[in-house]
């Protein structure tokens, strides 16, 4: 990363001691603020008195305040500097508050029996949900089950990259093909789960189990057995995500120089050999940004499984975000879920990093 | 010279008809895939005027093996005899439809100002906050993609509990501008680095402030890169069903929601599924084939350098 602004800037502040003392009172002043009133929260929380506060609103707008007056109190303090920070201050505190907040939120909730319908409340109980979670076979086979859909996308990425040859090919229409190819992506899941899943794979008529018939497959069920219903699942998620990589591709294909294709034609090299030899390897770093968005997306695949099987038949199709999910909606226990998703999480991290490493490593000699 | 004429054309007349069948395979292939993709879409809007016994057929074609009828349409309010008249399925789903319209559109701005703003930032200044340079602010916000949104919901459903903001489409707005952010970023950094600051040194020189030079000068120039997320942001918002079936309940349903909820009832009535998915699905379809080059260009900002 280069140091220095790549737009200079002179700036002439002087900024005067009572314009800056007032930017840091009105910061602090703030912060006491949102401190005072979560107090006073807190201690009607507790049950010790009580100042009318029936949620925890107060503290989110003392909070809201608080963060203004911090936006505020950088031009007051830093003139034109403040200013800049100005662009990105917002945004990041933003994130922060919504994802950090939450996620050490989470790690509490994580550790603890909460069942929201109970009167109980929260109750820390240790490593209780780890030992659940260690013996539970269904979420090791929701988790199993997440490496097959993520191993789908090999076979969805060569699908796509087929696509966005045709489409590179000298078409007429493109235009056509192209919006037709984009659409499957514009469309809401929870549709496309009705619309194909219960509709179309419909056993008695659904138009694809007509045609499996007329194939000459006697009896089509699409969610019968375990196998063939992952398989379903993957080819509905394929069907939606396919045009996203292949856009991608495609757009990679196009930034090809046409010289190097043709010179590879004059040097007498066919069609086959020019692909592997020159298209592909020069599509490496396109691909693998293509496959690591795709699988970042898959990981998050749930709205599917949870309105065609809900997991089933026997957990087959579950994926880790449908199985928490159920997992709520079942028992209402927050704790439990939670737990599994901050594992979900760290197993995330930890793969997505060692798959952007070897990626690195895997596209850069070429380039 | 006649015989090496005469190979020529040869090789000519093979290379072709090698061409003519390459092209033919090329188109059957283009066309096979353009029926998967729009073949599922076809079905549910012949579907919606369908009746029972049609549907039981199995019949493909309007006006040829069925007659259409309005019996899906009617069970949503939207056909010509229910229009006019009272009705409350209409109520709910304009409801739902006018949820799902704010909550995207809402977040979908909110996104884009942000993330412009700071889009901007780090392609033109250099920062400190903390420890943190530009490029660990950039792979902050980026890294919020691969977290899962499972991993925010429950937590967030225990807080929006606290907060009151459970059901309510504030709710649903922050939480949502959240999950397109890093998009929006993504796309907008490349934009922003690919108009040269000369521009705004220019501007700076002509006396405008930072503020005035990135508003007039530089965000007519990155208008149509804030197209291409806003859409793109449009789209994701507008199909999300995770946080929204765990959040809502009454008063913020969407409408993924609310087909999702449709299908568990006894007996599904095909035709009424079928006119509800489709009015689902119909803005956005609109959205794809108007804006299409917008798409496509937020999809394939950062992937090609």
């Amino acid at each position: 990363m280069s140091q220095g602004d790549l737009l200079h800037v002179v700036t002439a502040d002087d900024i005067s001691d009572r314009r800056r003392f007032f930017g840091r009172a009105i910061v602090w002043g703030s912060a006491l603020v949102v401190a005072l009133v979560a107090a006073l929260q807190t201690a009607q929380h507790l049950g010790y008195a009580d100042f009318g506060f029936r949620t925890w609103r107060p503290v989110l707008y003392a909070y809201i305040l608080w963060a203004a007056c911090l936006c505020w109190s950088q031009v007051l303090i830093r003139g034109e500097h403040g200013k800049r920070t100005l662009f990105v201050l917002p945004a990041a505190l933003f994130v922060v508050s919504l994802t950090v907040f939450p996620l050490l939120f989470g790690l509490v909730i994580a550790f603890s029996n909460w069942n929201l319908s109970s009167p109980l409340g929260r109750q820390f109980n240790g490593l209780d949900n780890v030992r659940q979670m260690w013996a539970d076979p269904f979420y090791w086979n929701a988790m199993r089950n997440m490496v097959w859909y993520c191993l789908a996308i090999l076979v969805e990425y060569a699908v796509a990259f087929g696509l966005a040859l045709l489409l590179n090919a000298e078409i007429r229409a493109r235009k056509f093909f192209r919006v037709a190819f984009l659409l499957p992506l514009m469309l809401s899941p929870v549709a496309v789960s009705w619309m194909i899943g219960k509709s179309m794979l419909e056993v008695r008529f659904g138009p694809v189990a007509r045609f499996a018939r007329w194939l000459g497959w006697d009896n089509p069920s699409f969610f019968g057995s375990p196998e063939i219903a992952k398989f379903t699942i993957m080819l509905l998620d394929a069907w939606t995500f396919i045009p996203f990589m292949m856009i991608m591709i495609l757009a990679g294909l196009q930034a090809i120089p046409k010289e190097l294709t043709e010179a590879a034609k004059v040097d007498g090299a066919g069609p086959w050999k020019s692909f592997w030899e020159i298209t592909f390897p020069l599509m490496l770093p396109v691909s693998i940004t293509a496959i690591l968005i795709r699988i970042i997306f898959k990981l998050k695949l749930a709205d599917i499984v949870i309105n065609l099987t809900a997991g089933g038949p026997g957990g087959a199709t579950d994926t880790v975000t449908s199985f928490i999910f159920r997992e709520y909606r079942d028992r209402s226990n927050v704790g439990y879920g939670t737990l599994l998703a901050m594992v979900y999480l760290v197993i995330i991290i930890i793969a997505m990093t060692i798959l952007m490493k070897l990626a690195d490593r895997f596209a850069r000699p070429r380039t | 010279m006649s015989e090496a004429t005469f190979r020529n054309g040869d090789a000519e007349r093979t290379s072709n008809a090698g061409r003519f069948a390459s092209k033919t395979v090329i188109y059957l292939l283009l066309i096979a895939w353009a029926i998967v993709c729009l073949f599922p879409i076809y079905w549910t809007i012949t579907t919606s005027f369908k009746t029972a016994a049609n549907v039981m057929k199995g019949s493909l074609i309007p006006w040829w093996d069925y007659t259409p009828a309005w019996l899906g349409w009617r069970s949503l309010g939207l056909s010509p005899e229910t229009i006019g008249a009272e009705s409350t399925v209409r109520d709910e789903f304009m409801k739902r439809f006018f949820n799902s319209a704010i909550t995207a559109i809402s977040s979908s701005s909110i996104a884009v100002v942000l993330g412009s703003l700071a889009a901007y930032g780090l392609s033109r200044f250099s920062y400190k906050f903390g420890f943190m340079r530009n490029s660990d602010i950039s792979f902050f916000f980026l890294s919020q993609l691969i977290l899962p949104p499972v991993v925010l919901a429950l937590p967030f459903l225990v807080l929006y509990k606290q907060l009151a903001l459970l059901d309510t489409r504030i709710g649903l707005i922050l939480l949502y501008t959240l999950t397109v952010l890093p998009i929006v970023i993504w796309i907008m950094r490349d934009q922003f680095q690919s108009i040269p600051t000369e521009l705004e040194e220019a501007a700076l020189v002509d006396g405008l402030s930072i503020w005035g030079a990135f508003f007039q000068i530089i965000l007519p120039i990155a208008l149509p890169g804030m197209v291409a997320a806003f859409i793109l942001s449009l789209v994701l918002t507008w199909n999300e069903y995770f946080f929204a079936a765990l959040l809502t309940s009454t008063h913020a349903n969407t409408l993924p929601v609310m087909v999702a909820s449709q299908t568990g009832s006894q007996g599904i009535s095909w035709w009424s599924m079928a006119a509800l998915s489709f009015a689902a699905i119909l803005p956005l379809i609109v959205i794809g084939i108007l804006l299409e080059r917008y798409l496509i260009k937020g999809m394939t900002a950062g992937a090609v350098k």
